[in-house]
């Protein structure tokens, strides 16, 4: 199987990553080389095996339904590129 | 006395515990010794502070006659893909550069609450993704090793934990924290001549660790022989709430069971690592230490591994595709970077943030990720990834109806030189002898074994069943004792 550079601007625009045309020309050979070799796994006969859930055996824990850490605006936000009024901000998506 | 930063985690604690120097004297030893080395980029931020008042700490509860902790008066240094409150935080990316967490990962809060104190954040590969440390946006780290004399080539320290190779080989730090997802304990471990152990998936709390695979990512210890490790592991291991895949079993008294003593151990030794172009010296080494764990009491048996060939391809489907999902929170709104030109909307903020941020390596795991994952394709590379996954897993308990433990090589060459391998392909396959243990989920260590024809070390890979790392820190310390490695780098930086 072989990707163009159509198919890695497709799989860097689902990847939400901006790549020029340079860039796509120069990862679609990079990334074929990767695949082609990842493709030998093909040959492995996994007939009636069930793929890997879990390497070590654990059970999933319920916990209460209860706030552990509530009220945490402040450290919350610190982090954030930009913040107002308690709330995180992005550029306005609804016109 | 002997230089304070040429001693280990076992000998800092019990001369501060019997008085023979103050953890302060050792923290301010280990601070300069970690100023004095900006050559080797080991460091991304220091800590000097952190690591005095943990000593202080120290010092001020043995003038008080309490019992000290288990790593009272120990100044060590901490990956920096460990959440550290107040102290920036960055996976080695341009991406969470300036990222102060709110909070500690449960690894390093274990770590303080044991008493030890913080020399600083270690580099790293980018997001942990790399074997050579040479994808970290901060700059490479050096190896404190080189070929021979007069050799000046900058090698590589192994990755993606190189900074804290590089820093417990060039006596910066008696031990550190590393992360494992396919080898990046021990593969730099093994580059440096320094032991570092790998635990059962699930023994270490993931916690508050910036997550590349998920299934796969672990924490562990790495110095400088195996004792300290032990110590090391048991303050960081133990059953954490705040992990869904973290174990609920006890920590056992790693150190104080230490035995090298390996009599009714059976050992094996898989055909299936024996491959093609490994150099003859990595061969001899392997033999070696089949003969020092011989000498240990243990049992030699051949084993066979059948699909230890698909392990490398299998891991690059199913680490890409974690860390595509894993990384996909990073998008400029929470914390981090972000780029934002006059009148771009969000989905333009989210590709130019990331683009900005994440490195060439990163990129490249993120695309290959999202492309096995997407419409068309999940079935033929990811489900088929996962059953060959399993197939792995099937190997290792197989093997384990004829043997205790495994023993390896733990890479395929000594320490290469920065920039020798510019083919992403050429070197993924450095993991070759680590990722099975990693897709297994299952306990390994590197101890160092002897160094190659241009003085470099090599190490030796001990692979155990499940839970049972005393058995592997066991065969490491037989292996010690026998292979009494003393070898050092010149300090030339």
């Amino acid at each position: 199987m072989s990707v163009d550079t159509a198919t890695v601007k497709k799989v860097a625009s689902l990847a939400r990553i901006a790549i020029s045309d340079a860039d796509a020309e120069r990862l679609a050979p990079e990334l074929n080389n990767i695949l082609g070799w990842i493709e030998q796994l093909g040959e492995v006969d996994t007939k009636d095996v069930a793929p890997m859930t879990a390497v070590i055996p654990n059970t999933l824990r319920l916990r209460a339904d209860v706030i552990t850490e509530g009220n945490q605006r402040e450290a919350v936000l610190a982090n954030a590129p930009q913040g107002e009024f308690g709330f995180f901000t992005v550029p306005k998506v609804v016109e | 006395m002997s230089t304070l930063t040429d001693l280990g985690v076992a000998a800092i604690r019990n001369g501060v515990r019997d008085g023979e120097f103050s953890a302060r004297e050792v923290a301010e030893a280990f601070n300069a010794a970690v100023a004095g080395a900006d050559a080797l980029n080991a460091f991304i931020v220091k800590t000097p502070e952190h690591a005095l008042a943990a000593a202080d700490a120290a010092d001020k509860a043995r003038a008080a006659g309490e019992t000290l902790k288990p790593l009272a008066g120990v100044p060590i240094g901490m990956k920096d893909l460990f959440a550290t409150k107040g102290v920036q935080t960055t996976a080695a990316s341009h991406i969470l550069e300036g990222f102060k967490p709110e909070y500690e990962s449960t690894v390093s809060h274990r770590l303080w609450e044991a008493g030890a104190g913080m020399l600083g954040k270690l580099n790293l590969d980018q997001f942990a993704m790399g074997s050579s440390n040479e994808t970290s946006y901060f700059g490479n780290v050096i190896s404190p090793w080189r070929r021979g004399e007069g050799d000046t080539t900058p090698l590589a320290p192994g990755g993606s934990s190189g900074g804290s190779s590089a820093a417990i080989a060039a006596r910066l730090c008696p031990a550190a924290t590393g992360t494992d997802t396919g080898g990046s304990i021990r593969q730099p471990a093994a580059f440096t001549g320094i032991s570092g152990i790998k635990p059962t998936y699930g023994r270490c709390s993931r916690w508050g660790v910036v997550a590349f695979a998920s299934s796969l990512d672990q924490a562990g210890p790495m110095a400088r022989d195996v004792r300290d490790c032990a110590i090391m592991l048991e303050a960081m291991a133990g059953f954490d709430v705040k992990d869904s895949t973290s174990l609920d079993m006890p920590v056992p008294h790693w150190e104080a069971g230490l035995s090298a003593d390996l009599r009714g151990k059976r050992v094996g030794i898989p055909a299936e690592y024996r491959m093609d172009g490994t150099p003859a010296e990595i061969e001899a080494l392997w033999q070696q230490g089949i003969a020092w764990l011989k000498d240990a009491g243990a049992e030699i048996v051949e084993v066979s591994l059948p699909h230890t060939k698909y392990a490398l391809p299998a891991y690059y489907i199913i680490a890409p595709a974690e860390a595509s999902s894993n990384l996909a929170r990073y998008d400029g709104v929470r914390y981090g970077l972000r780029e934002l030109a006059e009148g771009q909307n969000l989905q333009e903020m989210y590709a130019a943030t990331r683009a900005a941020g994440f490195g060439d390596e990163v990129k490249r795991r993120i695309l290959i990720g999202t492309y096995v994952l997407s419409a068309g394709f999940y079935d033929a590379y990811y489900t088929q990834a996962q059953k060959v996954r399993t197939l792995i897993a099937r190997d290792f308990d197989n093997a384990w109806s004829q043997c205790d433990l495994l023993l390896t090589p733990t890479a395929p060459s000594a320490a290469f030189g920065l920039g020798e391998k510019v083919d992403p392909l050429a070197m993924y396959l450095n993991d070759v002898f680590t990722v099975p243990a990693s897709l297994a989920g299952v306990p390994a260590m590197s101890v160092p074994g002897g160094l190659d024809a241009a003085g470099l070390p090599l190490g030796l890979q001990i692979i155990g069943k499940p839970f049972d790392e005393q058995g592997v820190l066991n065969a490491g310390l037989a292996i010690e004792q026998r292979a009494g490695f003393t070898a050092r780098p010149n300090a030339w930086w």
